[in-house]
């Protein structure tokens, strides 16, 4: 079962693997995007205590369901390759940072200008915004760490290190801010608080939070088999696929 | 394979690459109790980076490296506590003076029989420096500090890296001489140099570096 | 046990090292004491506003100062060569960096402590505060030293280290700077403040265990 395991996670595999996936992928999560915008926007009825305003979780929660997922991905896929050697996990993990921080700032963004209306404030220290902020800081920590480094292996490896301490940290950073919050503000409005969703709100949310999910995964695929490419560009592989795709577009 | 079975270190089919580049490929040797082997090649064709591969810092991106017929890559500690690596910086610390240096570095190796640190000072000829700070020396003394870790920590292998810069001539003769008694208790050396090496009593072969052909 | 020779080697090594370079020792001593000294300058003379802010300024104060000493628990062994020795040498790399962490803590966080009692004085903190202050800092600090092994390794030879280890490692430190922090405060209000002592015990041991195994892992990473 290992060597099928092995097999998979072979760069060459993979890449063909992801070749195929992606379109599909991006089909499914466009379908499921106009699925979940449309029961969104216009299913939906307005919140009675929000109104209108409500409707931007639709955005905002599954982007920091996300950039959660991508930071596990980032740091799973690190921690596969320290410990198991699977070179791709290298290439996983360097695909999924970029696009972590992306749905982290995405979430920050979003979860301000819900805070606007909802707070009369832009920012507000509201504990799960900062742990959203700080998670931030860790991808754009382990960005940076990439681009420090010129050898793209050694860079991969000091990422995975610095990822699987990040998410041992992640579980201890939530709860201290958390903790830090209540104490200083203890009438904070909890914004998933409400005890049950209506289900004509929570059906385009699971549809939208679904959608980024496939999203996510399309994209990482993309990203994986340029970072694939990159990293096996000696491989006699890359090699033969690089002259038939020049002999493809020379053809007339 | 009779040849693998018998060589005490051998290397086979070795590539490396740094970054992107191909730095060498398709290298083997084999090497024996009691034999020296000068390792040439002009600049970048990877002699540093043999050295780093053999002393486990790296690992070579294919092929096979063999101590006593058992992959290196089996017990990495093993074979690293059997080794010395002199690297091009040397592993002196500046802020500490000879003598600290030394113990500090008998310490860590932490094997049981040791030559005696004033044996081992005298040998390179700092006895009399051994209280000054290492920062306070010049490139040559420091050089000789690191060729005393070899005098003073017994290891079956030694793997030096431009052993020779700084040195001046009586310090090639010094070097020469301690290779050759290495060589003839059994050990092994590699060493990467320039340099012609006079060595007479013991067998000295030579490894080629070439520039990798990229295919 | 065979490993504790080589240990107290490296500690014994490690301290001579540092305290000798009085001049880079002293640096972020001088700099926490600046930085704690602008708040004031920035505040106002209000009295009661500088107290009030007095233990957070000290804790930013310490935290700053520390990501300054912070690189060079490897980098000047990696630029002499003597971290490949340790890496090829060392019987247990993960103790190695264990030891590494000990004595940055004992030769530039203990000092820090010594000087923030002082200017918990500047700051006329009662004495509560200062009790809690203290007891809080040499309860955390352990934690900035370790996990700051981790930067320092993962940052090894690598150019504009130093500000690089400061945005890897500021984000880690925020627990710690939290229940510090809050501890003072609360010891103010007369509240008690055992939980932040436990926590910030079980995040030090937390780090002591897993710091130095991540370090050697990113030594290793930085090294091949």
């Amino acid at each position: 079962m290992f060597k099928a395991l092995h097999k998979y996670a072979s760069p060459m595999h993979f890449y063909a693997l992801a070749n195929a996936w992606t379109p599909w992928l991006f089909g499914i999560s466009a379908t499921l995007f106009l699925a979940g915008l449309y029961g969104g926007l216009v299913l939906a009825p307005a919140d009675y205590q929000q109104g209108e305003s409500f409707r931007i979780i639709y955005v905002h929660v599954p982007s920091a369901w996300l950039s959660m997922f991508s930071y596990l991905v980032m740091a799973g896929a690190g921690a596969a390759s320290l410990i198991w050697k699977v070179k791709l996990g290298d290439a996983i993990a360097r695909a999924s940072a970029p696009l972590g921080a992306s749905f982290t700032a995405l979430a920050l963004i979003t979860g301000s200008l819900w805070g606007k209306p909802m707070w009369g404030a832009w920012w507000v220290w509201d504990a799960r915004l900062t742990s959203e902020l700080l998670l931030l800081f860790l991808f754009l920590g382990y960005l940076a760490l990439q681009s420090a480094i010129d050898d793209r292996r050694a860079a991969a490896r000091a990422g995975a290190v610095l990822a699987v301490v990040g998410v041992v940290n992640i579980p201890i950073i939530h709860y201290s801010v958390e903790w830090w919050s209540t104490l200083h503000q203890p009438a904070t409005i909890s914004k998933m608080g409400a005890p049950s969703m209506a289900t004509s709100m929570l059906i385009p949310l699971l549809l939208m939070a679904l959608a980024y999910q496939v999203f996510y995964f399309a994209v990482l695929l993309v990203r994986a088999r340029c970072e694939i490419l990159e990293f096996e560009k000696r491989a006699q592989w890359v090699k033969t696929l690089a002259s038939t795709r020049l002999v493809a577009h020379a053809a007339p | 394979m009779s040849v693998v079975a018998i060589a005490a270190l051998s290397a086979l089919d070795l590539e490396c690459v740094r970054g992107d580049e191909l730095v060498f490929s398709n290298l083997s040797f084999a090497l024996n109790d009691g034999e020296i082997l000068q390792v040439l090649g002009e600049n970048g064709s990877g002699k540093t980076s043999l050295l780093r591969i053999l002393s486990g810092l790296s690992a070579a991106s294919s092929g096979e490296l063999l101590w006593r017929a058992q992959p290196l890559s089996a017990d990495p500690a093993d074979w690293q506590s059997q080794l010395h690596y002199l690297s091009h910086a040397g592993g002196v610390t500046g802020a500490l003076t000879v003598a600290e240096n030394l113990r500090y570095a008998s310490a860590l190796a932490d094997r049981g029989a040791l030559n005696s640190l004033e044996d081992a000072l005298a040998r390179v000829g700092l006895w009399h420096l051994r209280d000054v700070l290492t920062s306070r020396l010049s490139a040559g003394q420091r050089q000789r500090v690191a060729l005393a870790r070899l005098v003073l920590i017994p290891a079956t292998v030694w793997l030096l890296d431009e052993p020779l810069t700084a040195l001046d001539r009586a310090g090639k003769v010094l070097l020469e001489t301690l290779l050759t008694e290495h060589a003839l208790t059994g050990g092994l050396a590699l060493v990467a140099t320039h340099q012609a090496l006079t060595i007479t009593r013991a067998p000295l072969r030579t490894l080629q570096l070439s520039p990798a052909v990229v295919s | 046990m065979t490993v504790s020779r080589p240990a107290l080697a490296i500690l014994r090594r490690e301290c001579l090292r540092l305290l000798r370079r009085r001049g880079q020792l002293s640096q972020p001593l001088i700099f926490f004491t600046l930085v704690a000294v602008l708040f004031p300058f920035a505040l106002g003379q209000q009295s009661a506003l500088t107290q009030q802010t007095g233990p957070a300024v000290v804790w930013i104060a310490v935290l700053l100062a520390t990501t300054l000493s912070l690189e060079d628990i490897f980098r000047s062994d990696f630029d002499d060569g003597s971290l490949e020795q340790l890496v090829i040498t060392s019987t247990s790399l993960p103790l190695a960096c264990a030891m590494k962490a000990l004595s940055h803590w004992l030769t530039s966080l203990l000092p820090l402590i010594v000087l923030a009692a002082l200017m918990s004085f500047v700051y006329n903190l009662s004495a509560v505060e200062r009790l809690a202050l203290l007891s809080t800092l040499s309860l955390g600090t352990p934690v900035f030293s370790l996990v700051g092994a981790v930067g320092s390794a993962l940052t090894v030879g690598v150019r504009g280290g130093a500000l690089l280890l400061a945005l890897i490692i500021l984000p880690l430190y925020i627990p710690v700077l939290i229940f510090g922090a809050s501890a003072v405060h609360n010891a103010a209000l007369g509240l008690p403040i055992s939980g932040e002592h436990y926590f910030l015990a079980g995040l030090a041991v937390l780090a002591a265990t897993l710091a130095p195994f991540a370090a050697a892992a990113g030594l290793r990473a930085r090294l091949s």
